[in-house]
């Protein structure tokens, strides 16, 4: 059976110190804002399920308030996922595939700048051998681009070239929390955050929502003149142990492409004889600049295509709904018609440790 | 409208874990000053120790000792060190692996005193533990590792009094955590807050089915719509449940027997929770007539209190159990 992304929204991604942890004031608006393009109402969503995280929150179940911004009167069947909304959409996709909804909708949020994200982070780790020593998310990060320049895979100038491209990429992306041209150069002469990265290499911290919709082939047509039909979703996890796998290898988001149909993409770019167009976007959730470095390789992306149009998560990186939005934007350039195959990735845990692929297409062939 | 209400909100627990075989090895052995590994299938030996090999996830065979000694495979520069980790100063993370294993550890290296400490960093750096004074069996029982360059203090020797080490086997593993927010209040909370300081309870309409909350929650959870229309509540109301609290647990601030009780307040559609104190619990029952009790200091109210009004037909508060 053929699933499409029929609709997507996004709040802007900022500092907002006047919404609360339980995401409704950034929910409630974008949820009107999908039901007005699609002209669904809350009674045509036959399933809905949400990430976000009460570490953020510092709450427990407090998912459970968000369910306010869906109006769950008469009861709705309802899920949620202590992961990158992106996850909760791939329940929602196999909600659609086994026939229990016709039409579902993922949404995440995350009030990222509530604490200090980068220590509240240290408690995904090893909770024995490593979160007792408060390693904060933008150190373990750091570890990786290190081995990465030691290796010579880049160099601090590649990682700038990449925050320089994608703040300019960004200029176009009203939901972006950093943009504007700047030049590599100009970013290599600021100060260490944590060596070797520096700011323009860590995504922004910032509070946001995001919402994808997504329907069968039987209710998609009429919901949108060009759905983005989901060929492949796919994702996978690497150990846990940070000093026992390769963290320059991210075997996990080689896995998921794979699953989801990359390999045809990397034929694509080399080999003449492929059933498919080669994918045009691909829109890749890396919240630090050497990461869409690996992404690139881990998922054989080639030259011709264009990486990260919104700016990506170096841009604007609201926790729990930034892997969501990677792929309600590759599916918006699909609907939209600028792409007719594209890719949207997400990532989760320290150091790329977890990784989910969504292909998307605008002609409907399943994959 | 007024700024919405901002406070900071301190979070502190201990999560106690018990630590299962192979941890609890390992950990006993950071008590006595030495460092475990565990040899996987494919000959390789993982320090610290896996408890499920990865190739084959069965559990390690018997541990073996690695160094305490290593080399910084990775490292990272900390200039300003977060709350809870290892060290005050100025420090780095590094991936070091140990003398004898095939995997690395991550841990903290004080790279020393001095502005100049992250020149002493560099990949390939021979470092070694330094063992904390008190060991309890924890991963902080390496209070951090230091170059092997460094002149060695009295108690970093790794050989030092380790037959003085004695107990058991380290069972369990205590990790306390403390978390810092600015927790937001909503608009529809805060206008709620400020009017419990001037005893005035503030609830909001939906616009769409005409229900009334309070607390406000800013969106109608039925349907889903913001909810803007102020409506002022009289200070009494119903018992519509209860339950009478007979435990006692830290940070209580009434002594039990007391009543905890759902009380919906006249022309409210849901009921909130508080206290019914002013009568013995056993006189609380469904129905009962209440009214509010004003905490002088505090500004919002204390408890409810018996009204002496006659008791509500139950058909005035049956929709809202």
């Amino acid at each position: 059976m053929n699933v499409a992304v029929v609709g997507f929204a996004q709040a802007p991604c900022r500092v907002r110190p006047d919404v609360t942890t339980s995401g409704v004031e950034m929910l409630v608006p974008i949820f009107a804002e999908v039901f007005a393009a699609t002209g669904l109402t809350k009674a045509d969503i036959g399933f809905w399920c949400s990430g976000s995280s009460d570490y953020l929150a510092g709450r427990a179940f407090s998912f459970v308030q968000a369910v306010d911004a869906i109006g769950a009167v008469p009861p709705a069947m309802e899920s949620h996922v202590e992961m990158d909304a992106a996850w909760a959409l791939y329940e929602a996709w196999v909600k659609v595939l086994t026939g229990e909804a016709e039409i579902a909708l993922a949404y995440g949020f995350g009030k990222s700048s509530g604490a200090q994200l980068r220590r509240v982070l240290a408690l995904q780790l090893d909770p024995y051998l490593v979160a007792p020593l408060w390693p904060d998310s933008v150190s373990v990060a750091a570890l990786q681009a290190r081995l990465g320049l030691d290796a010579g895979r880049w160099t601090e100038k590649d990682m700038a070239e990449v925050a320089a491209r994608s703040r300019s990429a960004a200029v176009s992306n009203p939901a972006a929390q950093v943009s504007g041209p700047v030049a590599a150069a100009e970013l290599l002469e600021r100060p260490y955050v944590a060596e070797p990265l520096r700011a323009h290499d860590c995504a922004p911290v910032g509070d946001g929502a995001a919402v994808v919709v997504i329907a069968s082939a039987a209710r998609a047509r009429e919901l949108c003149p060009r759905p983005a039909w989901i060929t492949g979703f796919a994702h996978r996890i690497d150990s846990g142990s940070l000093g026992a796998r390769d963290l320059l290898a991210v075997p996990s988001a080689a896995g998921a492409a794979r699953a989801a149909g990359a390999e045809r993409y990397r034929a694509a770019s080399g080999v003449a004889s492929v059933d498919v167009a080669p994918v045009e976007i691909a829109e890749l959730h890396a919240p630090f600049s050497h990461q869409e470095i690996l992404l690139r390789e881990a998922l054989g992306l080639g030259d011709g295509v264009r990486v990260n149009p919104s700016g990506g998560a170096l841009c604007g990186n609201p926790m729990f709904a930034a892997g969501l939005a990677r792929i309600g934007m590759a599916a918006r350039s699909v609907m939209a018609g600028g792409a007719g195959r594209a890719l949207g990735h997400a990532t989760s845990g320290p150091a790329l440790q977890q990784n989910l692929v969504c292909v998307l297409s605008g002609s409907g062939e399943a994959s | 409208m007024d700024h919405p209400l901002r406070a900071p909100l301190e979070i502190e627990f201990d999560y106690t874990r018990s630590l299962g075989p192979v941890l609890s090895e390992f950990m006993t052995g950071l008590r006595d000053r030495r460092i475990l590994g565990a040899r996987g299938a494919d000959g390789r030996v993982h320090a610290p120790p896996f408890e499920y090999d990865p190739v084959t996830a069965e559990p390690p065979g018997a541990l073996t000792e690695v160094g305490s000694e290593g080399t910084v495979v990775s490292w990272s520069w900390m200039p300003e060190p977060l709350d809870g980790q290892p060290l005050p100063g100025a420090f780095a993370w590094a991936l070091i692996r140990l003398d004898g294993a095939d995997t690395a550890m991550l841990h903290a290296v004080d790279a020393g005193p001095g502005i100049d400490a992250a020149s002493v960093m560099r990949t390939g750096l021979r470092v070694r533990a330094r063992w904390a004074e008190d060991r309890v069996g924890s991963i902080r029982d390496i209070a951090c590792f230091e170059p092997c360059s460094a002149p060695v203090a009295g108690a970093a020797f790794a050989g030092a009094g380790r037959a003085a080490e004695s107990g058991g086997a380290v069972a369990m593993t205590v990790t306390p955590v403390r978390l810092s927010y600015m927790h937001t209040a909503s608009p529809g909370e805060s206008a709620y807050l400020r009017g419990l300081a001037e005893r005035r309870l503030l609830a909001q309409r939906c616009g769409v089915c005409g229900q009334v909350y309070i607390p406000p929650r800013g969106t109608c959870p039925a349907d889903g719509v913001p909810t803007r229309e102020e409506v002022e509540l009289p200070e009494t109301g119903t018992v519509t449940t209860f339950c009478v609290v007979n435990v006692g647990y830290p940070g209580q601030r009434v002594t039990p027997p007391y009543v905890a009780a759902a009380v919906l307040l006249d022309g409210a559609d849901i009921a909130f929770q508080h206290l019914v104190l002013g009568c013995p619990p056993d006189e609380v029952r469904m129905g009962l007539r209440v009214r509010a009790v004003w905490d002088a200091s505090s500004g919002g109210i204390s408890h409810f209190a018996p009204s002496g009004e006659p008791d509500a037909a139950y058909e005035t508060y049956a929709r809202s159990l």
